[in-house]
């Protein structure tokens, strides 16, 4: 049932068109495009801002969890007497308080907030302990005896593959399987036989993780009337509030309120609920004091939730010229100890490779194995920088092989616009071709590429170029229902104030002015000067949540019909009022005036008094839904959105021969964002991208020490901690040119699309190929570290190939594939073999 | 975040009046200078003294002197920072300067001491976890555990020195001061270390080192060369201090101290060797950077791959002794 569709209302004006108004012209807009600041802007300079660690109750107790220090075990015995015995201890919570299952995914409810009986990685959480300080509570933790029968340990995907017992889960495919996919789009084999070339890789990607500056914190009070609030720095208040609602059963929905607090920084790292924020909840309602927990950075390391070490092999075949006839793709993911949201990790490590290039057939292969590790789930890009790192060096080595610019080579293979890909994507506005041809430009790809440049210092010079896609928005929310994916209200009071709710979280990304510009652009007034009200379950609209980089699209979108709907009930009164027609008012500039007579018109405010003097008070509502995907085989629900933004990268680099040390000291990078609703917040969105991807492209790294001692395997990560997990300072930023590249896109607000993730994407890929621009060997394996650079030289010197990567995937069986016809087959989107199944179970 | 576990603080406003504290508290008493090394440590358990005993308030530390022979002597209290922006010591020893430069961060020098530098705990990344991480691995040798990690049939501890200045001030053969209850002594530098990541200095306990002495500069030629992941914060995996005497072009004398690739800034012996005698040509210095790293005990408790350290040290040495030119 759709309760919410927009088409069902009356429509603003004469909009069916352009609903979201695309195709104004940029010299129409007063607000949407002006580099005005964030509407929290002096705020967070200042340092006014309260993030969830700044907030304090009275009798507020101190909450510490004792995490697990084995990687896999059974809890034989756990006595937490002593603890609860020490003076100051307030309340002692174990697995058997937290009986019920959750996790972000219906799928995967796998997780507890405290381990009843099994722990599955160093640092999964036993026993939480509230105290009167928070040194009460952590010296109460050492008190706590945990008795632990070790159980063998799953390290890596090859492990995983090995070992059918014991397993992590006992849910899953088999064994240690998590997740296993298997589609086919075309014909493969056609396609391979059709291709002049043919190139076969093997590609890793290690983990790494967000490294948000803000530690997770949480406050949670249950009142004295039964309300459960939680403060939390979460940037999914709405799948908090459910993970809570389920947990914390009986108590009702209603009676439950999260407040997301301003995050700083989340890059998909606060996402899932977590055991610290469903153990704060429930321990304030054992003891009725407020419960607060703030996170060391090592348990930021436990919650994780980031990127996905990631084994692949890629099989590309090409015509002579270049055009991409068959891809063969498989995904090994080590997805560590929970489910999170891993399932659509699995599926977005094959679902956007067609979005960039048009691929005539494909077909991927994507197995998801539990280990023993912190649990991975959406950083920045979410399952889709990796097979873009795959793809787009691959497509580099393919382009040498052939002798091709590999610039050129990608502008040959350029999917259509407002086309369906092979896995029945929609795509719409498509300015990846402008993106290439800005960076080419830029950086003189063309004259300073394979010149192998000395510096003053001896070091060469390369230069590497990749491209990407990402999308703005998941087209099917987490879990399935019809409701919209994001509602805004409205208040306009007769002082001229104008209020915006929506549940929509900022977590520095600017959400909360986004909300600002568009409703200031519509009714014409200044956007510093609306209140906008956001992420609180108790006052504001559903929104999903800050994740896939769907907030501006979907939120905007909302606010757009809200702000219209408001606009028409203004402009009624103020017709009235001024005896014109509504269809001739402008608003602009905080007044509402007669186009033909601009002298004509009165002050905005006094424009709702003539509105709410007529039809009282003045609220609206607004809220998207997206449109209908294409895809309607299993798993073609990861992957659809309203539209996809576009990368494409040039880096330069300088390599040490003698050690295989580089640095990078220049970026240029493109990015079609469909139209900039603020350049200087886009520009910071994309040079924050650059930012981490470099970093994962150099050095961050999951690593875990493995070793034996005592016939006990000790595994753990190596790491934890700001200083030793290497996270690029500002001395390895480079200088970075970027080029906002506007395409607008009719589903998007005023034609805009997401920024906030997709130019992370390209700098990894061409971060590896500027390096064998530079030295001549590849290293198909990230981070692209120093060590490796210098094995891959030493590799050359001796004769062998200047390679460093991996050689082998573990054996999986996949199965019998899904099998689609492409839209050019005359496919419908359905998989042809697929048994039937009940359309609620199909999702 | 990580708590500091409670403690008594002492401020003594004289260098005699700290060592007594220190020795009435014994083994419970730490001595502090700017506490950037003491209290993350003590943070994550690693060092944990119910009584710490502040320098900050002892005046005498805190001056930088230029002898009469030209030499200087610093404070142990004297900023890192201070050091950096000294005319005087940035125009004669600019090796020194620039190791004291690359520590860390301008925060972190702001707040550090040479004194506190000199003194430097040993680093290891088996070591420098918190409580609940080193807990997870049952421990170490070097806090509450049995076992070294990185050599687990060794009967000591590995942990690695980890200061950018000790490898220099221990090529210049620089002089420390000491003052204890039995009074005060003077070391040349390189005595003061010993080659054990736990009893890493030769120290007694509740000694208190007030200054450090350069020597004169004319003569000699030194150099510091840092290898590191990335610009900034991040401790030495090698760290090269060179110092060459010099009669014409002919080297007469040369110190080369390895740090970070040990417990104590080891010196390259057949380096020094190959250098005597010699003039610095690129063939000299190739032949003697390929030779630092026999004496070095390079292992796996650092950041950055161990094979990979070891394989590009005599690069690094090299560049050291190409920037004594």
């Amino acid at each position: 049932m759709v309760l919410d569709d927009p088409a069902a209302r009356p429509a603003p004006q004469a909009r069916t068109d352009a609903p979201w108004r695309h195709d104004v012209k940029k010299e129409d807009l007063k607000v949407i495009g002006k580099p005005i600041r964030k509407v929290d802007a002096r705020s967070k300079v200042s340092g006014l801002t309260r993030f969830a660690d700044d907030l304090t109750l009275p009798r507020m107790l101190h909450m510490k969890l004792l995490r697990s220090t084995q990687a896999h075990a059974r809890i034989r015995h756990l006595d937490v007497s002593k603890a609860r015995a020490l003076p100051g201890v307030k309340g002692v919570l174990t697995g058997n308080d937290l009986p019920i299952p959750f996790g972000i995914l219906p799928v995967s409810q796998d997780e507890h907030a405290l381990c009843p009986d099994k722990v599955r990685f160093v640092g999964d959480p036993v026993v939480a302990i509230a105290a009167s300080t928070e040194d009460i509570a952590w010296d109460a933790c050492r008190l706590v005896e945990v008795d632990y029968e070790p159980l063998p340990t799953v390290g890596s995907v090859h492990e995983a593959a090995a070992t059918e017992e014991p397993r992590i889960h006992d849910y899953g495919v088999r064994g240690n399987i998590h997740r296993l996919e298997n589609l086919e789009f075309g014909d493969l084999a056609g396609g391979f036989a059709a291709s002049d070339h043919v190139r076969e890789d093997t590609f890793f990607f290690e983990g790494n993780t967000h490294l948000p500056m803000e530690q997770h914190a949480t406050l949670a009070f249950f009142d004295r009337d039964g309300k459960l609030t939680v403060w939390s720095s979460t940037q999914t208040p709405h799948y908090l509030h459910k993970a809570l609602t389920r947990v914390l059963h009986p108590l009702p929905a209603h009676h439950i309120r999260v407040i997301a607090c301003p995050n700083g920084g989340g890059f998909g790292g606060k996402s899932d609920p977590f055991n610290h924020e469903i153990c704060a909840a429930k321990m304030t309602i054992l003891t009725g004091r407020p419960v607060k927990i703030a996170l060391t950075r090592e348990e930021v390391f436990w919650c994780h939730r980031g990127r996905h070490p990631v084994l692949m092999k890629a099989r590309v075949g090409v015509s002579k010229t270049g055009r991409i006839k068959a891809l063969d793709f498989q995904s090994y993911l080590d997805g560590g100890a929970y489910g999170s949201y891993g399932t659509a990790s699995t599926f977005y490590t094959g679902a956007l490779q067609t979005v960039t290039y048009a691929v005539e057939n494909y077909h991927f292969r994507g197995v998801r194995f539990f280990t023993n590790k912190a649990p991975c789930g959406p950083k920045r890009g979410h399952g889709t920088p990796q097979p873009r790192f795959a793809l787009e060096v691959l497509l580099d080595k393919i382009a040498h092989d052939l002798g091709l610019d590999p610039a050129q080579i990608r502008l040959d293979n350029l999917a259509p616009r407002d086309s369906l890909t092979a896995n029945f994507l929609r795509i719409g506005s498509m300015g990846l071709g402008p993106c290439i041809q800005k960076v080419v430009e830029g950086s003189s790809w063309k004259t300073r590429r394979g010149t192998r440049e000395k510096t003053a210092d001896g070091w060469i010079r390369g230069y590497g170029l990749a491209c990407s896609s990402y999308l703005s928005g998941a087209g099917l929310p987490i879990y399935w229902n019809g409701m919209p994916h994001s509602g805004v209200q409205l208040k306009v009071d007769r002082s001229g104030l104008v209020t915006a709710f929506c549940g929509s979280t900022d977590i520095g990304q600017g959400s909360d002015s986004v909300l600002g510009w568009i409703i200031g652009e519509v009714l014409g007034i200044d956007p510093l000067g609306i209140r906008v009200v956001t992420s609180d379950t108790d006052l504001t609209p559903v929104d999903l949540g800050s994740y896939s980089s769907r907030v501006t699209v979907m939120t905007g979108n909302a606010a757009m019909q809200a702000a219209e709907r408001a606009r028409e009930i203004i402009a009624r009164g103020a017709a009235e009022h001024l005896g014109v027609p509504p269809s001739r008012l402008v608003f602009a500039d905080a007044r509402v005036f007669d186009a033909e007579d601009p002298q004509k018109g009165v002050s905005f405010a006094d424009a709702v008094i003539a509105a709410e003097s007529r039809y009282g008070t003045i609220g609206t509502v607004g809220s998207y839904t997206p449109p209908k995907t294409a895809a309607k085989f299993r798993g073609g629900g990861v992957g659809p959105s309203p539209s996809y933004s576009y990368s494409a990268a040039v880096v330069e680099v300088e390599v040490d021969p003698a050690t295989g040390v580089y640095r990078v000291p220049r970026i240029w990078v493109a990015h079609d964002i469909g139209r900039s609703l603020n350049a200087a917040v886009a520009m910071g969105q994309i040079e924050g991208g650059v930012y981490m991807g470099l970093g994962e492209a150099m050095m961050e790294e999951m690593a875990y020490r493995d070793r034996t001692h005592k016939g006990q395997r000790v595994f753990v990560h190596k790491i934890p901690s700001l200083l030793e997990y290497k996270s690029p300072s500002t001395l390895e930023m480079p200088d970075i040119t970027t080029y906002v590249v506007e395409d607008p896109d009719r589903n998007g607000p005023f034609g805009a699309k997401e920024v906030g993730q997709g130019p992370l994407l390209p700098i990894m890929p061409a971060v590896a190929n500027a390096v064998f621009d530079a030295v001549g060997v590849r290293v198909d394996e990230i981070p692209v570290s120093f060590e490796k650079v210098f094995a891959a030289l030493e590799a050359q010197k001796n004769g062998k190939p200047g390679r460093y990567g991996p050689d082998n995937v573990p054996p999986v069986d996949f199965g019998d594939s899904l099998k689609v016809k492409t839209p050019w087959q005359g496919g419908d989107g359905t998989a042809w073999n697929e048994p039937k199944r009940d359309k609620k179970a199909a999702r | 975040m990580l708590r500091l576990p409670t403690f008594t603080f002492h401020r003594p406003k004289t260098a005699a009046e700290a060592v007594r504290i220190k020795c009435d508290h014994g083994n419970e008493a730490m001595y502090v200078a700017g506490g950037t090394d003491l209290y993350p440590n003590m943070k994550r358990r690693q060092q944990t003294p119910t009584h710490v005993v502040s320098l900050g308030e002892i005046g005498e530390l805190r001056s930088i002197d230029v002898r009469k022979d030209g030499g200087v002597s610093l404070g142990a209290m004297v900023l890192l920072s201070q050091i950096e922006a000294h005319p005087y010591l940035r125009q004669h020893y600019p090796a020194f300067v620039h190791a004291v430069a690359e520590i860390s961060t301008p925060l972190l020098r702001n707040m550090g001491t040479i004194g506190g530098n000199l003194l430097l705990d040993t680093r290891c990344t088996y070591y420098d976890q918190t409580h609940e991480w080193r807990e997870s691995i049952d421990f170490c040798m070097k806090k509450d555990g049995a076992i070294c990690w990185v050599a687990p049939g060794s009967p000591r501890c590995w942990a690695v020195q980890s200061s950018d200045t000790v490898p220099v001030v221990c090529a210049l053969e620089a002089t420390v001061d000491l003052v204890g209850p039995q009074g005060a002594r003077s070391l040349v530098a390189g005595e003061l270390y010993r080659d054990d990541g736990i009893q890493y200095l030769t120290k007694k306990p509740e000694e208190l080192l007030t200054r450090l002495h350069l020597p004169a500069p004319g003569g000699w030629q030194a150099s510091y060369v840092k290898l590191r992941r990335r610009g900034t914060f991040d401790f030495p995996v090698l760290g090269v201090g060179a110092c060459l005497w010099m009669s014409g072009k002919t080297i007469t004398k040369a110190n080369v101290r390895l740090g970070g690739a040990g417990s104590y800034a080891i010196p390259a012996a057949e380096t020094e060797k190959a250098l005597v005698g010699r003039e610095l040509t690129d063939e000299v210095i190739a032949a003697a950077g390929a030779l630092a790293m026999k004496p070095a005990r390079t292992m796996d408790n650092t950041d950055l791959d161990v094979y990979w350290r070891r394989k590009v040290a005599p690069v690094y040495v090299a560049r050291a002794l190409q920037a004594c030119r």
